[in-house]
C-alpha cells in the first residue's frame, strides 16, 4: 500500500462534508482560494493512526461533474486531478446523506465510477433515524464495491471508523462490480434507487419535521415576519451584549494606557504608545465582540439550514430589483463583510446576476462599519427607550442597516436597466433539513472570524494607524500652535477639505477617511489618534474618542459622517476583491465611482436637511 | 397541467419538461436535482407576493426551491 499524502471530501450540497471536514481536522485548517479562481480552498491535516499526516480537502458541494457553477467545475477538475497547481487527491472520501441516500446516489456513482480509492462515509445518519429510516451500511458497501462508515460528523460519531478506512483504501477500479457503470443520468438515476432499496432495511412513514416547522418557518404571512423580527434582535443583540465585553476591552486598555503613561519616561516613545499604537488599535479591538456576535448569528442561520429558507423568502423581493434569492446569501454575508460576501457569489451562475450582486454588495454595513457607527451613535444619540425593549441606539443602527439595503436595491434596479441588462434571473436552491448547529463548529467558524479581525487590527490597522501618527506628530507645532494644524496630516486634510466641507465634515473628519481606505474600522482609531495628538493636555488626552465627538461635533455634521459611511467605498480590500473577481478593473472603476458619488450626496443631504430642521 | 397550477400538498409526477424554454444551466440544475421525467413530487410551499412566487417542491427526502417559470415549463399528472 502506497503512502498518502492528500484525501478529499466529495460529496452533494448540504451532506455535511463541512462538519465532517471540522470532525476530521479539529480546528488545524487553512483557508485560501484555488489558484486562478475564487472558490474557497479549505485544506486541513488529518491524522491517520499510524499517526502519519494526510492533507484533507473539503471540496466544493457538487450536484454532478457535469458543471452548472465554478464550484462544481473546480470540484470536477480536483477530483479527477486535472486542476493546475493542485495534485490529484491519493483517496476520496464520498459523503452521502444517510436521509437523502437516492439522490445523492446519482453523483456518487459519477465518483465512483473514475475508480479511485474511495471511501463513503454515510453521514447523518441520526437524522436518518429521526426521519424513521433503518439503514443496512454494509447492503450498501456491497453494491457500491467501498468501504461504507456511518457517521454522524456533528456528534463525532464514526469518526475514528472513517480514519480507519482512509488509511486501509485502496484502487476498486480493477473490480467487475465497477464495469457496469458509466451510465446515462437516467439509467443512474434508476441505479441509486435500486441501491437506495436495497440498504434502506425499514421505513416508517412518520413525517419529516422539515414539513411542520417549515409550514410556519415558509408561512407566506408569517415567514417574512418571522424574518424580520429575527434580523431585528440580531442587531439590537450587537448591541446591548456586546456592551458589557466591549467595556471591560476598552477598560483594559485603559489600564495598560495608565501603566505605560506612568512608567515610561515622558517623551516620543511613550506618545507613539499611548496615543498612536493604544488609542488606534485599541479603539478598534474593542469591537471585537460585536463582530463575533454578529457572525454568531450567520454561522447559526446557516448551519441550522434557515439561511436557505431565508433566501427563499427573499427571492420575490430581490425579484422586484432583477435579482434572485440566491443573491441574498452573498449579500447576507456582506453585513459581515463584503470580502467573503462577494467570494460567496460564486454560486450565482448568471453572470449578470452576479456582477450585479458584486456592485452591491459593499453597500451592505459590514462588521468594519460597526465601530464607526457604534463610536458616533454613542456619542451624539441619547441613550434611551422608544418602546418595550427598543433602544434609540439601536432604531438609529437599524436605520442605517436600512439605508444600506435600500440604497442596494435602487442601485441593483438601476444596474439591472442599464450596465447588467438581461434576461431575468432564475432561482433553483435545495433547502436543506433544519439541523441543531454544533457548539464546537460554531466556535471554529467564530474563532476564525475573530482571528481575521485581530490580524487586521494588528496588520493594516496598526500600519495605517502608526502611519498616522507620524503625520500627525511632525513637523511639531510651535508654542500656541495647535499640533494638527503644524503637522503634515493638517496639510494633507486641508487639502481634501474643501470638497468635504460642504457635506457638513470638519477637519478631523476629512483627515480620518483617508486612512480609513485601509479599513473603515480605521476611522475610529485615526480619530482617537487625531484627538490624542491634538489634545493641549493630559487630561482631554484620557478622554474617550466618544467624548471628544459628543463635545465637539454637531448632530448635522455626526449624521452626515454616519451617512458617508452607509456608501462610501471605504476599503481597499474590496476593491482588490471586486477586480480579482470580475477581471478587470472596468468594475470595480465603476463600483468605487458610483459609491463615492452616493456617499457624497447622501452625506450633504443628511447635512442640509438636518440642518435645515434644526437638529 | 403544468406545475405551476398544481394544488399544493397533491402528489404528482412529472411527463414533460420542455427543456429548450429553460436558461441550460438551469436545465442542468433541475436535472442534477432529480426535477425530470418520471420523478414523483409535490408544491409543499409558496410565496406570498406576485403570484405566489417561488414553490417549494417536495421530491422524495428533498425540498427544492424554483421558480414559477421553471415550474411552467413542467407537465405533471396526478400521481
Amino acid at each position: 500500500m502506497s503512502a498518502k499524502r492528500t484525501a478529499a471530501l466529495v460529496g452533494n450540497p448540504n451532506s455535511g462534508k463541512s462538519a465532517l471536514f471540522n470532525a476530521l481536522t479539529g480546528a488545524r485548517q487553512k483557508i485560501a482560494n484555488y489558484a486562478g479562481v475564487t472558490v474557497e480552498r479549505k485544506a486541513g491535516r488529518l491524522t491517520l493512526p499510524s499517526g502519519a499526516p494526510v492533507e484533507l480537502l473539503d471540496l466544493p458541494g457538487s450536484y454532478s461533474f457535469d458543471a452548472a457553477s465554478p464550484d462544481e467545475a473546480v470540484t470536477r477538475d480536483v477530483v479527477k486531478g486535472v486542476f493546475d497547481g493542485e495534485a490529484a487527491p491519493d483517496v476520496l472520501i464520498l459523503v452521502l446523506d444517510a436521509a437523502n441516500l437516492e439522490q445523492h446516489l446519482v453523483f456518487a456513482q459519477e465518483v465512483l465510477e473514475l475508480g479511485k480509492p474511495t471511501v463513503v462515509a454515510l453521514n447523518m445518519v441520526d437524522l436518518a433515524e429521526r426521519d424513521g429510516l433503518t439503514l443496512d451500511p454494509e447492503a450498501l458497501s456491497e453494491a457500491l464495491g467501498v468501504p461504507v462508515v456511518p457517521t454522524v460528523a456533528v456528534r463525532r460519531k464514526g469518526i475514528a471508523e472513517l480514519t480507519d478506512a482512509i488509511a486501509e483504501a485502496r484502487s476498486h477500479a480493477d473490480e467487475e462490480a465497477h464495469t457496469r457503470w458509466h451510465l446515462t443520468l437516467p439509467e443512474r438515476r434508476l441505479t441509486a434507487k435500486h441501491i437506495a432499496r436495497s440498504a434502506i432495511l425499514s421505513k416508517s412513514t412518520r413525517h419529516t419535521i422539515e414539513n411542520g416547522v417549515d409550514r410556519v418557518l415558509l408561512n407566506p404571512w408569517i415567514g417574512p415576519v418571522i424574518l424580520f423580527g429575527l434580523l431585528f434582535v440580531v442587531f439590537q443583540a450587537v448591541f446591548a451584549w456586546a456592551t458589557p465585553f466591549a467595556d471591560a476591552l476598552e477598560g483594559g486598555v485603559g489600564a495598560i494606557s495608565g501603566v505605560v503613561s506612568e512608567r515610561l519616561p515622558e517623551g516620543l516613545f511613550r506618545d507613539f504608545l499611548v496615543e498612536g499604537v493604544l488609542a488606534g488599535v485599541g479603539s478598534v479591538v474593542v469591537f471585537l465582540p460585536q463582530i463575533v456576535i454578529l457572525f454568531f448569528f450567520i454561522l447559526v442561520m446557516e448551519a441550522s439550514g434557515y439561511m436557505a429558507r431565508a433566501a427563499f423568502l427573499m427571492d420575490r423581493l430581490m425579484a422586484l430589483v432583477g435579482l434572485s434569492g440566491r443573491s441574498f446569501i452573498p449579500l447576507l454575508s456582506s453585513f459581515a463583510c463584503a470580502i467573503p460576501g462577494i467570494m460567496a457569489t460564486r454560486s450565482i451562475s448568471d453572470p449578470k446576476d452576479r456582477l450585479t450582486t458584486i456592485l452591491i454588495a459593499p453597500l451592505m454595513t459590514c462588521s468594519a462599519r460597526l465601530p464607526v457607527y457604534a463610536v458616533v451613535i454613542a456619542a451624539v444619540i441619547p441613550q434611551r427607550t422608544v418602546g418595550p425593549g427598543i433602544g434609540l441606539q439601536g432604531l438609529v443602527l437599524f436605520a442605517l442597516y436600512v439605508a444600506g439595503i435600500v440604497g442596494a436595491m435602487v442601485v441593483a434596479l438601476v444596474l439591472r436597466s442599464t450596465v447588467t441588462k438581461g434576461a431575468a434571473s432564475g432561482f433553483i436552491m435545495e433547502l436543506p433539513r433544519y439541523q441543531l448547529p454544533r457548539l464546537k463548529d460554531l466556535a471554529i467558524g467564530l474563532w476564525q472570524r475573530a482571528w481575521v479581525f485581530l490580524r487586521r487590527a494588528g496588520t493594516i490597522i496598526f500600519v495605517a494607524t502608526i502611519a498616522l501618527w507620524v503625520l500627525l506628530s511632525f513637523p511639531k507645532a510651535e508654542p500656541g500652535e495647535s499640533q494638527l494644524d503644524a503637522s503634515l496630516a493638517g496639510a494633507v486634510a486641508d487639502t481634501l477639505h474643501p470638497v468635504l466641507e460642504p457635506v457638513g465634515f470638519n477637519r478631523e473628519m476629512s483627515l480620518a477617511i483617508i486612512p480609513a481606505l485601509a479599513a473603515r474600522e480605521v476611522a475610529v482609531s485615526a480619530l482617537a489618534t487625531t484627538y490624542a495628538v491634538d489634545a493641549e493636555d493630559e487630561d482631554i488626552a484620557a478622554e474617550g474618542v466618544t467624548a471628544k465627538i459628543a463635545a465637539l461635533w454637531s448632530l448635522p455634521t455626526a449624521l452626515a459622517f454616519l451617512a458617508w459611511f452607509v456608501f462610501a467605498p471605504q476599503c481597499l480590500s474590496t476593491i482588490a476583491v471586486a477586480r480579482r473577481e470580475t477581471n478587470g478593473w472596468k468594475w470595480p472603476t465603476v463600483m468605487v465611482v458610483y459609491l463615492f458619488a452616493l456617499a457624497w450626496l447622501s452625506a450633504g443631504a443628511t447635512y442640509w436637511i438636518a440642518t435645515a430642521a434644526g437638529l | 397541467m403544468t406545475l405551476d397550477v398544481l394544488d399544493s400538498g397533491k402528489p404528482a409526477r412529472i411527463v414533460a419538461v420542455d427543456w429548450a424554454g429553460l436558461a441550460e444551466d438551469e436545465g442542468k440544475r433541475l436535472k442534477a436535482l432529480g426535477v425530470d421525467e418520471g420523478a414523483e413530487i409535490a408544491v409543499v410551499h409558496r410565496g406570498v407576493f406576485g403570484g405566489r412566487d417561488p414553490l417549494a417542491l417536495r421530491l422524495g427526502n428533498m425540498t427544492i426551491a424554483i421558480r414559477r417559470i421553471h415550474a411552467r415549463a413542467i407537465e405533471v399528472e396526478a400521481a
